[in-house]
């Protein structure tokens, strides 16, 4: 599981660097994620750009990484490419996150 | 539309299974041109489905057999049937698959049974039989209407 961090004024970026997080992966992606966001910044923003693909299991483990943060800390979703927005869509979770359909967007919106 | 002859597809059970029949379905469905949607949402039932095979139906690596989708292109969508050999459905038939609320403290967020609600979402006329050794599970995704 390929992941990129960085940290950027009080924000920690980590985009997904896979085509898909799905059953096969999903355990080794919770924790990629659980290393990547262990300290650091309180809000963090999964850039799901450049994944075209989760499964129920995908969305599980994303929805685990956030539990993972605790109440005192946010995670927003940005860049969601179209079959992942849907998921989100149809099983709700879209109103758990803060999705944005871009990164720079994210970033222009958490910035301030 | 181009007219789709009926394919079957078998892939012995792994942790890779999946990605590996997922591919070959979608791969033997480009004659059909299905939209970004169209292709998510087969994509997405047969992932749901074939996971729930690797998982509960073949849950012991060293006994994994086989799971085949057989599809046939109709002018109400594509109708698959889905088999395996595996352990039974423990209730002898599929789970209602209704939706999780999402409205709950964060520390209680589902982080899965989302599955079943997917397939039946998104997934029509779904049906489970148990024949003799063989799980059995017949559907119909509304794509490629003609």
């Amino acid at each position: 599981m390929q992941l990129s961090t960085k940290t950027e004024e009080q924000l920690r970026i980590v985009s997904v660097k896979e085509d898909r997080i799905d059953a096969a992966v999903a355990l080794e992606f919770k924790d990629a994620m659980r290393v990547e966001t262990e300290n650091g910044p309180d809000t963090v923003v999964l850039d799901l750009s450049q994944v075209q693909f989760i499964d129920s299991s995908g969305l599980g483990a994303i929805v685990a990484a956030m539990k993972s943060l605790g109440a005192e800390r946010k995670m927003a979703l940005a860049g969601l490419t179209p079959t992942v927005e849907r998921v989100f869509q149809l099983t709700r979770m879209d109103t758990v996150f803060s999705v944005f359909s871009t990164l720079d967007g994210a970033l222009a919106e958490l910035q301030h | 539309m181009a007219n789709l002859p009926p394919f079957e597809i078998s892939v012995k059970s792994s942790d890779m299974a999946v990605r590996k029949a997922l591919g070959q379905f979608l791969h033997a469905l480009q004659p059909l041109e299905l939209s970004v949607e169209e292709a998510g949402t087969v994509e997405l039932v047969l992932a749901e489905t074939l996971n729930n095979i690797v998982e509960h139906a073949y849950p012991d690596p060293a006994k994994a057999g086989y799971f085949t989708i057989a599809c046939a292109h109709q002018k109400d969508g594509l109708h698959l049937q889905v088999t395996d050999q595996g352990l039974a459905m423990p209730d002898g038939t599929t789970p209602m698959g209704q939706r999780v609320s999402v409205d709950v403290e964060l520390g209680d967020l589902p982080e899965g049974g989302f599955g079943w609600f997917l397939i039946q979402d998104l997934a029509k006329d779904v049906s489970y039989q148990r024949v003799g050794s063989e799980n059995q599970l017949t559907m119909r995704l509304a794509v490629a209407v003609q």
